[in-house]
């Protein structure tokens, strides 16, 4: 009998395969083609203290081997989520993890508080979103600054707090130690990496943001990296992210170092992606006499 | 309408019917759910093509458990479906999509207007409207498409942006020119069209039914990244941002800010 479950900060998922968020909506979106109980967890969409409008359209482009979004956060807010969204989620015998995105430390705190008391199991703290101006990715790109929410976020969260860390820094270890020592339980990395893609027939750019957040397998290798050298300088532990569309790419991130793993736009490949990842760390697990997942978690690190 | 679901189908036949135009029958169980104006996604095999395309419902055979699709080659991932042939495996997800009304239409005039690649939705709405209708086909040039399907299923007329076929411009002017009375509109389109047809349907004090296109990556409403502008709240976020993919792609004009 394989044994896949995982713990992160006491809480125990029975795969290591979760969403990313943002690319699985609050779950119901998918319920159609996914058994949601057989899903590690699921990471909702950015939740706000208020409905937030997002970005103009284009938000979506797609490059060689990935995509640039430019979404904005849109979302109905923490009181349509609480009221719509998560009694849906709460009939999946899945982990709930609710990922927050606010414009100050102050809407961050509001939406860590209400979520207090409801269920959900662990929180994701949003610093890292590179599509909105204020907040999110502000507080994700210096050390300092995410020290200090980390801190203030922690005071006021019943739950585990998971910090989602932005790629777009100069020393990604940097960040991921000052989350760490403000008393993080938890990392989740890449969130996507700045792009831009050029619409030549327009002359202009191919997102109405200018800028978007690239993803898909074109990243794995940056993600995979960044895994590494996070589970290197840090003793929390991480879920990786980035690219992952097969249980071999899942493999990969989990020997990295990561203790999970999420799976994002390759949800938009395949509706079915999250489950055809769990079948492929089992195969790899079986051909490869591997009877519990947590031995090939960081197995390459020297 | 059926559940979504994401299945492989056979291509049954493909052909060219104008210059980039193709027209694909596909054999899938989705057929028996298709309601016009719904769309479903088709996924190229490439591997550095990730997304699946949005392609509009032509026409459904339910008998037969065929969908017939007519898109135009466009880029990486419709080039390759242009490659298909039969007896071809095709991935495709379906339905999706609200699809056009057809109840306000009881015991009305309808006009139907489809700009260039807004055509194909128009002939399984004209083949499930009640009673006579106007349809009108707008093209680039005298390469016409759909033609002979649209021609049996109501009065066809032709507009053409270089004059070579039917009157000279787009399809509002062709429905001046003819003097097309209409209690309601369907259209599918360009923007520029679409945003026309909004202004002509409140000139006339009659509604329009609009379906709107946008770049979408899921196609299931999860990702957010097709949305429109809506005069009164959305139903998902609240926001005036409604998803196309699942709160359209047909709209009310007067519901939507284009």
């Amino acid at each position: 009998m394989m044994k896949t479950e995982v713990t992160i900060a006491g809480v125990t998922f029975k795969n290591p395969v979760m969403t990313a968020s943002g690319t699985f909506g609050s779950g119901i979106e998918y319920s159609e083609f996914v058994d949601l109980n057989q899903l590690g967890a699921v990471v909702t969409k950015g939740v706000a203290s208020t409905p937030w409008p997002g970005n103009p359209v284009p938000r979506i482009t797609e490059v060689y081997g990935g995509m640039l979004n430019a979404i904005g956060l849109q979302n109905p807010g923490i009181e349509v989520f609480l009221e719509r969204d998560l009694p849906f989620l709460k009939q999946a015998d899945t982990r709930m993890i609710v990922n927050v995105c606010g414009k100050t430390v102050e809407e961050y705190e509001e939406v860590v508080e209400r979520l207090g008391d409801t269920g959900v199991d662990m929180l994701e703290i949003n610093v890292s979103c590179p599509n909105v101006k204020e907040g999110a990715i502000a507080f994700g790109q210096n050390a300092d600054s995410l020290y200090a929410i980390t801190s203030q976020i922690k005071k006021k969260a019943r739950q585990p707090v998971i910090m989602k860390l932005s790629p777009n820094v100069t020393d990604i270890t940097e960040m991921a130690r000052a989350a760490e020592a403000a008393g993080a339980d938890a990392l989740s990395l890449i969130n996507t990496i700045t792009g831009m893609k050029i619409d030549i027939a327009k002359r202009t750019f191919a997102l109405a943001n200018k800028t978007g957040g690239l993803s898909g397998p074109a990243i794995k290798p940056v993600a995979v990296r960044m895994v590494y050298q996070c589970a290197s300088a840090v003793d929390i532990p991480i879920i990786g992210m980035g690219g992952i569309q097969s249980g071999e790419d899942a493999v990969e991130f989990l020997m990295a170092g990561a203790t999970a793993v999420a799976v994002g736009a390759a949800n938009f490949t395949d509706p079915c992606a999250t489950i055809h990842v769990i079948h492929g760390i089992e195969s790899y697990m079986e051909r490869s006499g591997v009877t519990d997942i947590r031995e090939i978690i960081g197995c390459v690190q020297s | 309408m059926g559940q979504k679901k994401k299945v492989t189908g056979k291509v049954v036949s493909q052909k060219e019917l104008a210059p980039g135009i193709f027209d694909m029958w596909i054999e899938t169980q989705l057929a028996g759910q298709a309601a016009p104006g719904q769309f479903i996604m088709v996924y190229p095999r490439g591997e550095s093509t990730l997304l699946p395309r949005p392609i509009s419902i032509c026409e459904a055979d339910v008998e037969s458990g065929r969908l017939r699709i007519v898109y135009r080659v466009a880029g990486k991932g419709t080039t390759e479906f242009s490659t298909y042939g039969p007896g071809d495996d095709i991935a495709v997800m379906g339905t999706l999509g609200n699809g056009f009304p057809l109840e306000p239409a009881q015991g009305k005039r309808a006009l139907l207007l489809g700009g260039g690649i807004g055509i194909p939705p128009l002939v399984q709405l004209a083949r499930e409207l009640p009673g006579e209708t106007n349809i009108v086909a707008g093209y680039r040039d005298s390469h016409l498409f759909l033609q002979e399907d649209l021609v049996r299923l109501g009065h066809f007329y032709a507009a053409t942006e270089d004059g070579s076929m039917g009157v000279r411009g787009n399809v509002l002017d062709a429905a001046r020119t003819y003097d097309l009375q209409a209690d309601l509109i369907y259209a599918c389109g360009p923007m520029p069209m679409l945003r026309a047809v909004k202004t002509y349907a409140q000139e006339k004090g009659i509604k329009a039914y609009i379906s709107l296109e946008e770049r979408m990556a899921c196609g299931v409403g999860a990702c957010l990244g097709c949305v429109c502008k809506t005069v009164h709240k959305d139903g998902h976020s609240h926001v005036n941002h409604a998803r196309i993919c699942t709160e359209g792609p047909v709209f009310e004009a007067g519901e939507v800010d284009i």
